[in-house]
């Protein structure tokens, strides 16, 4: 059967993101002082899979081969 | 002896690049689009700048994944010569050929200037033709040049003499101004584990004859063909 899958990649904790500074500064420069600002980018993908734990391994195995790069990203996998 | 330039969609540097090897340097040069295979013909395979898929997902992420660089991988395992040029040295990244990451620079915005380079390891097919420590000028264009290697292997990376170019001021020193993008250790340039790969995010195309106001460039392309002469 499809299952939909929702999977997250953002930066390792303690990885530069100038971009999030650029836009937290953005924030402040119209009135939101912010704490911190973290970016992540979402994928939602619909497969075919045997169970949910089939679907959440093949979403695993994306996240390794491709949509994440393990230098610098971690990354998680929610079977919807 | 003959090298191919591998052309994605949204690569831009190709003709440059093959200006500068065939009608600067004189070495018969290719263009191969991503579609075609490079089989046993080419002598040196160079990946050259531009936005390959546009930049989509990573740069280079997507490029790094088609099959032609699958081949050039196996090309790479065979000793072949390996040249990655910008979006090219991000695609040898992203392909596990060289270790580490560009990413986006430390200020993140488009940078297009000279820069200048000091010159780590003259020994690789690559570099012959410079001398240690010697400054050099090739410009740089991108956003995403930041180098950052894995977790722990930098100081690997720096023993293992892998680097082959950091950015630099006029005297070679490393000071934190004439770091362009905030590369880790100023690295702008690294090789393969093999030596036969060589990552560079400055162009040498585009300093290859005094018209453009630097020839540093134009050494690498003769360094390579000088290995290729020594060990065919």
């Amino acid at each position: 059967m499809n299952y939909q899958v929702r999977i997250t990649v953002a930066l390792k904790k303690g990885m530069l993101d100038p971009e999030a500074n650029a836009i937290s500064q953005a924030l402040a420069n119209i009135g939101f002082e912010t704490e911190s600002l973290k970016i992540a980018r979402q994928f939602t993908v619909t497969y075919e899979a045997g169970d949910g734990a089939d679907a959440e391994r093949k979403a695993t195995a994306m996240c390794e081969r491709i949509l994440a790069n393990p230098v610098i990203h971690t990354y998680t996998v929610e079977v919807l | 002896m003959r090298f191919a330039v591998i052309q994605f969609g949204g690569t831009n540097c190709d003709h440059d690049t093959r200006h500068a090897v065939r009608d600067v340097c004189g070495i018969d040069c290719d263009l191969v689009w991503f579609k075609e295979r490079l089989g046993e013909r080419y002598d040196a395979i160079i990946l050259p700048g531009g936005f390959s898929y546009g930049d989509y997902l990573r740069s280079g992420g997507i490029a790094a994944r088609t099959p032609i660089v699958h081949e050039v991988v196996s090309l790479a395992a065979k000793g072949k010569l390996v040249l990655g040029i910008c979006n090219g040295a991000q695609i040898l990244a992203e392909s596990g050929l060289v270790p580490g990451v560009f990413t986006v620079n430390a200020y993140p915005k488009f940078i297009c200037r000279p820069q200048l380079l000091r010159v780590e390891n003259t020994d690789s097919p690559f570099t012959t033709r410079f001398s240690p420590g010697e400054v050099v000028r090739i410009p740089i264009a991108h956003h995403d040049g930041r180098y950052v290697a894995p977790g722990g292997e930098l100081e690997r990376i720096t023993r293992d003499h892998r680097v082959a170019f950091r950015y630099c001021d006029p005297t070679g020193n490393l000071s934190p101004d004439s770091n362009p993008n905030g590369s880790e250790e100023h690295i702008a340039g690294l090789l393969g584990a093999g030596g036969n790969v060589l990552a560079m995010m400055p162009h040498p195309e585009r300093a290859s004859e005094e018209l453009l106001g630097s020839e540093d460039g134009k050494r690498i392309f003769l360094s390579m063909a000088d290995w290729i002469g020594k060990n065919r």
